[in-house]
């Protein structure tokens, strides 16, 4: 009887065998969710159809930046056949070298097993006539094939850098956004970094069978499951392409901003940093970055919104404002200017030459810097706030609410706040109630340990053409599909009552338009009929040359434009920011420059102060 | 008279449910041999020859036509006189095919004449068979007498090792499967246990290390020997301490010993001496006692030392690249997914995303675009698990449980040893070839080349499986037709 025994624990072996095949059976296909997964990335290749990326247009409805299709020549070396390398050569108009050597490298031994049976990129991005060329007789070359892909293309040459550039994602951007893949382009800096959202559109797909070999077979289910590529939103900028280009050219060969905002919306219209990036580069920002990277005037780098000035005179106007708030200053008030402000035991805060005493609206035609100092010393050391440091803190509560010292919000990214002083500061400088409106006093001017960016005096300039408030300046117009952010409609006031704002608007009118003789700064800005009301500003630096500021805006009332510019080592306020603020002006205004000053607008265009600054 | 006999015979006499079962297994094997090569940008019919599929259904037809052979015109008893003849004949292939067969990745197993190819490692398993049961059912026969024990040994080697020389391991891995009837007919269990043990030791010895393997099979042997003797006493005593010292031997060595006057004392010299001294000692107190139990332990402990020692140097030396590679994928010691483990991992991403019900027929995504390689020959359970799900995972082991229970069951019946015997060897066979392949496919096996029997794609294999089971039913038939 011990057989059958032996039998029926055979018959349990095999039972139990069965059930442990059955067991793993069961654990990989019902348990471990992973080889379903797997099974779907082995056999499908589910191929990208990269949408197209948003049109960006100006506010006028030109392109700024659109979209052109090159093509990749792919190889798919395992499909090679011998061919007429020369003839290849001729029709790409590439060295029949580089052909043979590409070549080579795909069939060495190790690639080949790398490649397998894929197609690699040989050449990217040919141009559209080279690649319909090479399509003609593309038959004559076994293994070469083309892929379709759109570029930036850029039919103005305006706004390098507020426009920025697309790049490939790298591993650090994927990293940040999980939702791109390798392969992906994402704006990286400008407008198409902050709109990046807007512009990138949807990825679609499409599903193949793909084999073991890596070939790929029939759509899979017929192409149901595809998913289509949804086109970027197209953006309506509130840049003008015209004057933008326009603007360009003026600053051309010279270093510093331009920035031009339309006062009733906060609409940028003009957004210079010069030198700036050609849009040439931005399409193939690869084979530029270096040369961009190594130019030492660093074009990379967007001066209207990143870099921190002092305001220089321009200034003045924003003491005033203070001064005629706080009830130390009345525009009829005048104070002697004797080459400049004497205090304490033989200090002298120098001027220029002008008649003196003045009053309010002949100290801002002029640029009297005495005259604000001693407004300045009365809102510092004003009694009724007991000590220096409470005054300082309201002065500079006033500065900031006109967006100084702070981001201004605007939507161009990587914006730059600037500094303003607290009270600490200086409490920490020079020791607490150590210091008084003399120890300070240049902040009256605009120098000293003020920092803003073109952008600010921009906004300064338009607060001071809507008579007391303004809109935060931004890039991006409302249109179809992306509405206006709410915050950008949003008026903000200062907190100086705006009555006092028309008070000052007399004095920047003769700063220009005063004529020869009156002793007014800006008169080279003076255009027929035009009504530009400014300010001129002589930033002193401690580098080299002073740099030359100006804004303006125009016409006197409901002014259209509002303008400030900066060009580092320009000399005189009048010398360059001036003439080039207003030929920006006239030209946005009128639509053409005037006969007689196409001389000034010659000396502008051809002007090069690049020799003037300094590069570390 | 006669023929009204035969004719209720006919009915009567053959088991359809072995017969059933084997029918269902062929069809199950040609629709997915079908659909591992289906390829929905060229559909071809199912009978088409240019499909597998297509000639699989001449194999399928030609196993029939053998099967009718045998059951109606070849008697059972002929074959078990003829069976050393037909043996011989078959050792003459294995060595002629050596010599003058093709060569196929490596092996020369299969002979070529013309379009048909024949593999004769396929058939001597049942030559193989038939010779064991011939031999065995004489009524003589132990399996106890060293005599017979030999003989049995060599009828089962003698095949085996002159496949292993057509560098056909697969195959004659399967000659193992007789183990299957040997038990039945009287081996010891402790046999099996040693070959568990031989397997154990030698996984250890390539995972771990030698040391810690033959430390292993020592604690085992020690164990083993106080528990027949229910010795605790012993073992706390004297085998734990010395046992734990021999386990942080090394790590002493290392500490204190390696770069002294001590230094020869390495631990692989010691842990010898210890295995040595336990052999001796057991060996001289078994033939004093007549004690068979630690005759046995002593020889395990012989058999775990050489392993030990040989193991790593046959790994090294004696094996191929691609052995060594497909044992150490499937021991986890290397991953290698586009290399050994490849096969092994796209046949498990393609039963795994079958899940319970499958994709479907023809639905499959794995199988029908040539990801797992041998679709439809070694890896052709992948395109069941991966278009019929769970469901026809569990069908189709179901069916080879019924169809190898149902031989055993019958051959337990069986009046005539040799039927029995033979039955045995054959279950045997079938489950060894059903663990092995589908193991492979869901990694539980290392990657053997052996066909699952009935579905797999060739001829040699569904002929010999078919001829296989149909002598097993003839030899049932005439038995039922003498004594019902």
């Amino acid at each position: 009887m011990k057989e059958s025994v032996r039998h029926i624990r055979m018959m349990v072996a095999l039972a139990v065998a069965a059930l442990i095949l059955l067991g793993r059976i069961f654990y990989i296909q019902l348990m471990d969710d992973s080889y379903k997964t797997d099974a779907l990335n082995n056999s499908m290749a589910h191929i990208p159809v990269y949408p197209l990326r948003g049109i960006i247009y100006d506010r006028n409805g030109r392109i700024l930046v659109g979209n052109k299709i090159c093509y990749d020549l792919l190889c798919t070396p395992t499909a090679l056949e011998p061919f007429d390398t020369l003839l290849l050569s001729r029709v790409l108009e590439i060295e029949p070298d580089i052909i043979k050597k590409k070549l080579a490298e795909y069939t060495s031994r190790k690639s080949r097993r790398k490649i397998g049976y894929r197609s690699v990129v040989m050449f990217p991005k040919l141009p559209e006539e080279t690649y319909m060329r090479f399509e003609e007789i593309s038959y004559r070359f076994p293994g070469f094939s083309g892929q379709a892909r759109s570029l930036r293309q850029y039919p103005y040459n305006a706004g390098g850098n507020l426009l920025g550039y697309i790049s490939e994602v790298d591993a650090a951007y994927i990293k940040a956004h999980p939702e791109y893949k390798s392969g992906d382009y994402a704006g990286k800096t400008g407008l198409e970094s902050s709109c990046e959202r807007l512009l990138r559109g949807e990825k679609g797909e499409k599903i193949f069978y793909r084999d073991s070999r890596g070939r790929i077979g029939a759509s899979y289910r017929g192409g149901e499951a595809d998913k289509p590529a949804v086109s970027g939103m197209d953006i309506t900028t509130t840049i003008d392409a015209r004057l933008q280009h326009y603007g360009q050219q003026l600053m051309k060969n010279k270093v510093g901003s331009l920035v031009a905002i339309e006062p009733s919306t906060g609409e940028i219209l003009t957004l210079v940093s010069s030198p700036g990036i050609d849009v040439e580069c931005l399409a193939d920002i690869g084979s530029h970055y270096k040369e961009i990277a190594a130019n030492p005037y660093k074009p990379m780098f967007n001066r209207a919104v990143q870099a921190s000035y002092p305001p220089g005179s321009v200034f003045k106007l924003v003491n005033a404002l203070i001064g005629l708030q706080e009830g130390v200053l009345k525009p009829s008030m005048l104070y002697p200017c004797h080459a400049g402000y004497h205090f304490g035991k033989s200090s002298r805060l120098g001027c220029h030459n002008h008649r003196s005493p003045i009053n309010m609206d002949e100290a801002i035609m002029m640029s009297c810097n005495a005259y604000f100092c001693y407004v300045f010393k009365d809102l510092i050391d004003n009694p009724a706030y007991g000590n220096s440091e409470a005054a300082f803190s309201q002065w500079r509560a006033y500065v900031e609410s006109f967006g100084f010292g702070k981001k201004l919000g605007s939507d161009f990214p990587s914006e730059l706040g600037g500094f303003i002083p607290q009270a600490s500061y200086y409490d920490r400088y020079y020791g607490k109630n150590a210091w008084k409106a003399h120890t300070i006093l240049s902040l009256s001017i605009g120098q000293g340990e003020l920092g803003c960016t073109p952008l600010h005096l921009a906004n300064l300039c338009a607060t001071l053409a809507n008579r007391g408030y303004y809109y935060i300046p931004h890039l991006v117009k409302g249109s179809g599909q992306v509405p206006l952010d709410e915050k950008y409609r949003e008026r903000h006031y200062t907190l100086i009552d705006t009555t006092h704002f028309a008070k000052l608007i007399p004095g920047m009118f003769r700063a220009v338009n005063a004529g020869l003789g009156s002793g007014a700064t800006a008169g080279v800005a003076a255009v027929g009929g035009l009504e530009i009301c400014g300010k001129t500003g002589t930033a002193q630096n401690p580098h080299g040359d002073d740099h030359s500021v100006f804004i303006c805006f125009a016409p006197r009332d409901n002014p259209k434009i509002a303008v400030a510019a900066y060009i580092e080592n320009g000399g005189f306020g009048a010398a360059w920011a001036a003439p080039v603020a207003s030929l920006l002006v006239e030209q946005y205004l009128t639509g053409g420059i005037s006969e007689e000053r196409k001389p000034l607008e010659k000396r502008v265009l051809e002007g090069n102060l690049m020799n003037k600054v300094k590069t570390k | 008279m006669t023929g009204q006999v035969a004719q209720r015979s006919l009915l009567k006499t053959i088991d359809w449910y072995l017969v059933g079962a084997y029918l269902l297994l062929v069809l199950i094997g040609w629709l997915n041999i079908y659909a591992s090569e289906y390829d929905p940008e060229n559909i071809r019919s199912i009978f088409s020859w240019e499909m597998r599929s297509g000639k699989q259904l001449v194999w399928i037809g030609t196993s029939f036509l053998l099967g009718m052979l045998i059951l109606f015109f070849i008697s059972p008893r002929n074959l078990e006189t003829l069976s050393p003849l037909l043996y011989g004949v078959m050792l003459f292939l294995l060595v002629a095919v050596i010599f003058l067969g093709a060569s196929t990745r490596g092996s020369h197993s299969w002979f070529v004449l013309g379009p048909v190819s024949f593999q004769p490692a396929e058939l001597s398993k049942i030559t193989t068979a038939l010779l064991l049961a011939n031999r065995m059912s004489r009524y003589d026969f132990r399996l106890t007498h060293w005599r017979d024990f030999l003989l049995t040994a060599a009828i089962i080697l003698l095949p085996m090792l002159i496949i292993v020389a057509e560098n056909e391991t697969g195959s004659a891995l399967v000659y193992l499967s007789f183990l299957f009837v040997l038990y039945r007919e009287g081996l010891s269990g402790w046999w099996l246990l040693l070959l568990l043990m031989v397997i154990i030791v030698f996984i250890f010895t390539l995972v771990l290390s030698p040391y810690v393997a033959l430390w292993v099979t020592m604690a085992v042997a020690a164990v083993c020997v106080c528990a027949e003797r229910m010795n605790l006493r012993r073992l706390f005593r004297f085998y734990l301490p010395l046992g734990l010292l021999l386990a942080f031997y090394p790590l002493i060595y290392r500490t204190w010993l390696e770069e002294s006057f001590w230094a020869f004392l390495c631990p692989s010299r010691v842990l010898l001496a210890a295995a040595s001294v336990m052999i001796v000692g057991y060996w001289v107190k078994a033939w004093k006692e007549k004690n068979s139990f630690r005759m046995f332990v002593a020889f395990a402990l012989v058999l775990g030392l050489i392993i030990t020692r040989v193991v790593p140097w046959v790994f090294q030396n004696v094996l191929q690249d691609h052995q060594r590679i497909r044992i150490e994928v499937l021991l986890g010691m290397k991953e290698d997914p586009a290399g050994a483990g490849y096969n092994v991992r796209q046949s498990m991403i393609a039963i795994g995303s079958g899940g319970f019900w499958g994709k479907g027929w023809l639905q499959g995504t794995q199988s029908s675009y040539g990801f797992v390689p041998e679709q439809s020959t070694d890896f052709i359970f992948c395109t069941i698990g991966e278009q019929w799900g769970f469901s026809g995972c569990l069908l189709t082991i179901a069916l080879y449980v019924f169809l190898i229970g149902r031989i055993m069951v019958l051959s337990e019946g069986s009046r005539e040893a040799f039927t029995r015997i033979y039955g045995y060897s054959i279950a045997g066979i079938v489950l060894m070839h059903l663990i092995v392949n589908v193991g492979m496919t869901i990694g539980l096996m290392p990657v053997i080349g052996i066909p699952l029997p009935f579905l797999s794609y060739g001829g040699s294999s569904l002929w010999s499986f078919s001829i296989m089971i149909f002598i097993f039913v003839a030899l049932i038939r005439s038995e039922k037709k003498y004594f019902l």
